[in-house]
């Protein structure tokens, strides 16, 4: 028995330490930051509701606040609704083979250098890019992307969509095709064959997807930035600007406090959605 | 009619891939482009940028440092999800789900806020601007990862043969090494790949605690908000073989060890 215990120790102790030491005290502490206080640049450890008061009093934190969560709101819908064709096709039509190359495909992007793929957005949607010079070429004029919500938009799809159609697609590869089957059987047209069996049954795959586009898009730094062209500020460019520019890493922290408590909600609603039975009210 | 619907899905889910695709596509073929602004018309093929890339100390430098912390990240990712794992296929206890939620919770807070939380904590313990800080921070995001690839493999392994290991009166650390690191050795080595890539890619939180020495996707950063310059093609194309290459060997192994 003691000789498991110390076994059962060796095994679970390094990993929960590190973790509890690198991963959760820093979490804490940076709540504990919140209430800290900096003066002539300088941190002190402090009980304070300044930080508190004073992001909470700016109007402009509330405009950020909204945009942001305007942004990640459009950004959930736009990828969800272009990756549900995709993940359909993927789920029930194509081919064992089709689907590994296509999952293969998916899953590269997840590892691969975000920040340079925004570079390249940043070059093909500029003004002299490959786009526009294209839409010159068939007579359209040039059409202003870069810098703009269009920019933001282009950076979240790309970074997001392969993630999000692979959660749709886990999901609708499960279903029972028994049930698509008897819907045909029933005489039910395609498109309601759609919205009345597999969006039903597909739920959870729709709604984990989403949530983690909210989540993903809620957070980022780099598509506002480098594609949005940073002058409508997201909650993420305003940590940024606040750690690096004013150093005030306690007002930093309140910032991003309430970005933790947001996707909290959003996580836990979207939980809630997705695993409720049908027919039940809450 | 039925053909119709199949052929608009399949150029739909094309051309889904190929604005997913584009990015990269572009940055490779621009960065074998001559000329200085990475605009059409193509003016030519030519090595120049990848020149100028390897002959710029400070990429050099960013470039050792980001695979020296990727290494040592994998290593210590790997044997630590290694160890999770390995706790949550083994024993049931009270708390066990509370402890394993601490372990892999990372990768679901904003890397903005946990390159912040690192920043505050870095600055406290007197790690802050050091190399050996982007090596913490980078290991808490990547040990759940590690855990989760070891974790499934772990799924397909009978219980039978620990078990038979032990009646054969094989110590209980020992039969870890004799039966089941060999078992899990395809996700071993997976976890490390992609937790190398991980680590190499990874550019939020290594922007907030790096100092003086930077990783090179910080480096990167720091060239994008300056001026354009084609050589950005270059690294990026070089960054994204080497990410390409980790995972999809990742990849072929966990698909191929399955079989």
């Amino acid at each position: 028995m003691r000789r498991l215990n110390a076994f059962f120790a060796t095994i679970t102790v390094p990993p929960i330490l590190w973790q509890v030491i690198f991963f959760l005290v820093p979490l804490i502490f940076l709540v504990v930051m919140t209430f800290w206080s900096v003066q002539n640049y300088r941190l002190k450890p402090d009980f304070t509701f300044t930080n508190w008061q004073k992001v909470l009093a700016a109007g402009y934190f509330y405009d950020i606040y909204l945009r942001t969560f305007l942004y990640a709101a459009a950004a959930t819908v736009i990828t969800s609704i272009v990756a549900f064709p995709v993940s359909l096709f993927l789920g029930l039509n194509a081919g064992p083979r089709f689907r590994i190359v296509a999952i293969f495909l998916l899953i590269c992007p997840f590892f691969t250098s975000y920040l340079v793929r925004t570079y390249s957005w940043q070059v093909i949607i500029s003004d002299n890019g490959i786009i526009n010079t294209m839409l010159g070429a068939v007579g359209i004029g040039q059409v202003a992307m870069l810098n703009t919500f269009v920019g933001t938009m282009i950076g979240y799809a790309t970074f997001f969509l392969p993630l999000v159609i692979l959660l749709q697609f886990a999901s609708i590869a499960a279903i029972d095709r028994d049930l698509i089957q008897a819907a045909h059987n029933l005489r039910c047209g395609r498109l309601r064959t759609i919205f009345a069996v597999v969006v039903p049954s597909a739920k959870v795959g729709l709604t984990v997807g989403a949530a983690f586009a909210f989540i993903l898009a809620f957070g980022d730094f780099v598509a506002p930035s480098l594609l949005g062209g940073g002058r409508s500020p997201t909650l993420s460019i305003l940590i940024i600007d606040t750690v690096k520019s004013a150093s005030d890493w306690p007002r930093a922290s309140v910032v991003a406090m309430a970005m933790i408590v947001t996707m909290m909600g959003v996580i836990f609603a979207a939980l809630t959605f997705a695993y409720r039975k049908p027919g039940e009210t809450h | 009619m039925e053909r119709l619907i199949r052929v608009g899905q399949v150029s739909f889910v094309c051309l889904v891939f190929c604005f997913i695709y584009l990015p990269i596509v572009s940055l490779i073929a621009f960065s074998f482009n001559s000329n200085r602004f990475p605009s059409l018309p193509w003016t030519g093929f030519s090595l120049h940028w990848y020149n100028e890339v390897f002959a710029d100390p400070s990429i050099i430098d960013a470039f050792v440092l980001s695979i020296l912390i990727a290494v040592s990240v994998s290593v210590t990712a790997t044997l630590l999800g290694f160890l999770g794992a390995y706790m949550d296929y083994r024993w049931r206890f009270t708390g066990k789900n509370a402890l394993l939620a601490i372990i892999i919770l990372p990768p679901t807070i904003p890397l903005i806020v946990l390159g912040l939380a690192m920043l505050n904590f870095l600055k406290q313990v007197g790690l802050a601007a050091s190399p050996l800080g982007i090596f913490v921070s980078h290991s808490i995001l990547c040990i759940p990862f590690a855990l989760a690839v070891i974790r499934m493999r772990l799924a397909d392994m009978p219980p039978e043969l620990e078990q038979a290991a032990w009646n054969l009166g094989c110590g209980q650390t020992r039969t870890i090494f004799k039966v089941v690191v060999p078992h899990c050795l395809p996700a071993i080595i997976a976890a490390l790949l992609i937790t190398t890539a991980l680590s190499f890619d990874e550019f939020m939180i290594a922007w907030f605690v790096s100092g003086v020495d930077v990783t090179l996707p910080v480096r990167i950063l720091t060239l994008l908000q300056g001026q354009v310059s084609a050589s950005i093609n270059a690294i990026g194309s070089i960054v994204f073989a080497i990410s390409l290459i980790l995972i999809s060997s990742a990849l072929a192994i966990i698909v191929w060890s399955r079989k």
